[in-house]
């Protein structure tokens, strides 16, 4: 061995022992509500994913705000643009701001180790919605300040112009509606955003609101997705058809997400699934392009059980306190704060994730069609998680429909009971070596 | 002016002559080169050899990139990676852009040549053929996308010349594979423009003079002076151009994100790692990437021997 042979090695195995260690934990602190709201002091940092907000002033007059009850805690806000990967990344470190989002990678079980715990969730169930979401050991360690109900947004002229007003109520209905657009209207039917990619993903939210059935998790997570008659095969089922009648755009490999916003408002889109909290984007988007903000329609998934619809309250990221934080009790009643009496919630027209608050405008349509709101049983989420990453199936990643979409339109060959057949042998393969 | 400094110099290194430097002097003497070496060492450490190291170190365990429990698991990453064989069938995309490159390479060895001779405008054309290769990739990207959109420039451009395409370029693997392999073409066709250019101009002027002389035309001055001269650099530009096929990752994983069968090798580790939280597979991947690297530049350097060159 020559002199830079041995250089090379001493170095690489001195790297290789020095750098895998991660951090070790304080597993189990708690993050208690202050007594005395005069009394807590300390600069929090929050993490957040919200740049747009920062930008624009709206997280100060939050802080603003929150400081009139709570004049001793200096708030600083880091927006992150690609907040996934890099707060990924900083979590690594025991530098991750007081009050973060919980990135989606965290595994729930890591939870403890990362978050310090809000309460118990007996407790924190009575008022808040979603605590399933972030609840390891019966502790809660996160809560969503907003929650979203997935369904259609549609511009209504179009629709009424296509000579339709009640909403479809089935998967086969609505594709008729949809050619109907197509005949009288100069409008793309459905736009898929496929470049894009997230978008499509949405169409995992479907789920549990075909079956209405509050345990659609646990069913993921314990049986086929793509059963028949299964939630995730129906939305499948009618997104294939979709695509194969032909009621898409026409290059869905050119989407384009920011541009697609004015044109749904204008009319040219005229129906994308997303989620409720899209509305406050099309009506903006409406008001600059110069159209009517009302013409922005919501509707619930085309799928009834016993005569009513359902819908999926989803939350948002949860904010957590990190357990490294040096101001708990400064982190926890920001958290408390925002959630509670911030009116963030209402200021983005989304769900209140207080369990007795009414339901916000964009949804009062669905107060009236008497669609019920039903909370998922997440216990299983983070089994339903595991399996989703140990088969490569990615309901929740956009790979899976952008291949559904290439075989609908016939860039790919092959039949849509293979593939999804073949999506279920992964899964239920998977499920059978997790041991679940 | 680098002749002049030479002989400046010369004295002042000559001076400190014959009589051995005292032990201390000697020992300093050996170590300066080490102490000039200390920064850029220091850096090729950290930010070459550290990270690799890192990443070998994580192929062997099953972490999933941000939890601070990991395991070590052995070789079952790599037992994983070569019993999947779907996970070495995103080579074939590979075969389009090595398809390119060939393209690529004729092409720039073509306009590197033409330029080489005394032709109008030859600095603006050399200009031209360079550019795009100092946009920034992700611009590129970008760009393209609107090139390639239905009723974007290439149609509009293509109308001109009253060609209706209703084809939509990205929409099926092939045409898509084939678009992208083009933009990459058209990205690093500058880059071996300017190696060939660069190597082709340090070839002596005088032996194309005694060649025309003998009554060698254009194309006997580039098969028996021009070719052999480069040959060198021709077999670098083959190297990069294979393992850059091999490891293709910006252009398509922004403008497809690798839907409709343009997923590469790249894009797919880059998916296991940061989708479906497989640190440990993808860094297994990653090393593995780079020993079929290693390994296809070894095979072709002992297929083309790097000889040296003498023309004279």
């Amino acid at each position: 061995m020559n002199r830079r042979t041995v250089l090379a090695v001493t170095t690489a195995t001195l790297l290789l022992s020095a750098c895998t260690g991660t951090g070790g934990s304080s597993k189990g602190a708690e993050a208690k509500a202050p007594d005395d709201p005069t009394k807590v002091s300390g600069t929090i940092t929050v993490l957040t994913h919200r740049t747009d907000l920062v930008q624009d002033g709206t997280m100060e007059k939050y802080a603003a705000e929150f400081n009139k009850t709570y004049p001793e805690v200096k708030v600083e806000f880091d927006a992150i643009t690609d907040y996934e990967g890099e707060v990924k990344i900083r979590m690594n470190t025991e530098n991750y701001g007081d009050v973060l989002m919980i990135p989606a990678v965290v595994e729930k079980k890591d939870y403890p180790k990362f978050f310090a715990s809000l309460g118990s969730q007996a407790e924190r169930s009575k008022t808040y919605r979603f605590t399933d979401y972030s609840t390891v050991d019966g502790k809660v360690y996160g809560q969503s300040p907003i929650g979203a109900v997935p369904g259609f947004i549609f511009n209504k002229k179009v629709w009424e112009r296509a000579g339709i007003s009640d909403w479809p109520t089935t998967p086969a209905a609505f594709l008729a509606d949809l050619k109907a657009i197509k005949s009288k209207t100069d409008a793309i039917p459905y736009y898929t955003n496929f470049k894009d990619m997230w978008p499509l993903t949405q169409w995992t939210d479907v789920n549990g609101a075909v079956s209405c059935d509050e345990q659609a998790t646990s069913r993921l997570a314990e049986g086929d997705p793509w059963a028949e008659g299964a939630d995730l095969r129906t939305a499948d089922t009618l997104l294939y058809d979709i695509v194969r009648e032909g009621l898409i755009e026409k290059d869905p490999t050119t989407t384009n997400w920011e541009a697609s916003k004015p044109r749904i408002a204008k009319g040219e889109i005229a129906t994308m699934w997303l989620g409720s909290w899209a509305v406050i984007q099309m009506r903006g988007a409406a008001e600059q392009a110069g159209a009517d903000p009302d013409d922005i329609g919501f509707m619930p998934f085309p799928a009834q059980k016993d005569g009513t619809f359902c819908a999926v309250a989803k939350p948002d990221y949860n904010q957590a306190v990190n357990i490294h934080s040096e101001h708990k009790e400064a982190a926890r009643a920001w958290i408390d704060w925002f959630t509670d009496k911030s009116g963030y919630a209402a200021d983005n027209l989304a769900l209140s994730p207080l369990k007795q608050a009414p339901l916000p405008d964009v949804l009062k349509p669905y107060e009236t069609a008497g669609v019920k709101i039903i909370d998922l049983d997440d216990t299983k989420g983070a089994q339903v998680k595991s399996i989703d990453n140990q088969s490569e199936v990615g309901i929740y990643k956009p790979a899976y429909r952008q291949d559904l979409v290439d075989l609908a339109r016939g860039a790919t060959k092959g039949s849509l009971d293979d593939f999804l057949a073949g999506l279920a042998k992964k899964w239920t393969d998977t499920q059978a070596s997790l041991g679940s | 002016m680098t002749d002049d400094t030479i002989e400046k110099t010369a004295p002042v290194t000559r001076a400190p002559a014959p009589a051995p430097a005292p032990r201390p002097a000697r020992l300093w003497r050996g170590a300066t080169p080490w102490l000039f070496l200390l920064a850029p060492l220091a850096l090729l450490l950290t930010f070459t050899y550290a990270p690799i190291a890192n990443m070998v170190a994580y192929s062997f365990t099953d972490w999933d990139g941000v939890s601070p429990e990991l395991h070590y698991t052995g070789a079952e990453n790599y037992g994983e990676l070569f019993t999947r064989s779907d996970l070495f069938e995103v080579f074939w995309v590979s075969g389009y852009y090595l398809a390119a490159s060939v393209v690529q390479i004729v092409a720039a060895l073509y306009f590197a040549t033409i330029l080489s001779f005394n032709v109008r405008f030859r600095n603006f054309f050399k200009g031209v053929l360079f550019f795009p290769y100092l946009i920034n990739g992700v611009a590129i990207g970008f760009v393209f996308l609107y090139f390639f959109q239905d009723g974007g420039t290439l149609d509009s451009v293509l109308s001109l010349f009253g060609v209706e395409t209703d084809r939509a370029w990205l929409g099926t693997p092939e045409s898509a594979n084939t678009s992208l392999a083009a933009v990459s073409v058209w990205r690093y066709l500058g880059l071996n423009f300017v190696l060939f250019l660069g190597a082709i101009q340090s070839i002596p002027g005088e032996l194309y003079e005694a060649a025309e002389l003998d009554g060698a035309n254009r194309w006997h001055q580039f098969r028996h002076i021009i070719a052999p001269g480069i040959k060198p650099v021709l077999s670098l530009t083959v190297i990069l151009s294979i393992s850059g096929s091999l490891a293709v990752f910006e252009i398509p994983y922004i403008m497809t994100g690798g839907a409709t069968g343009t997923e590469t090798f790249v894009i797919q580790t880059v998916k296991l790692a940061f989708q479906f939280n497989k640190t440990g597979l993808a860094s297994a991947a990653a090393v593995v990437l780079l020993l079929i690297v290693l390994a296809v530049t070894w095979v072709q350097r002992r297929l083309v021997p790097d000889d040296r060159v003498d023309l004279v």
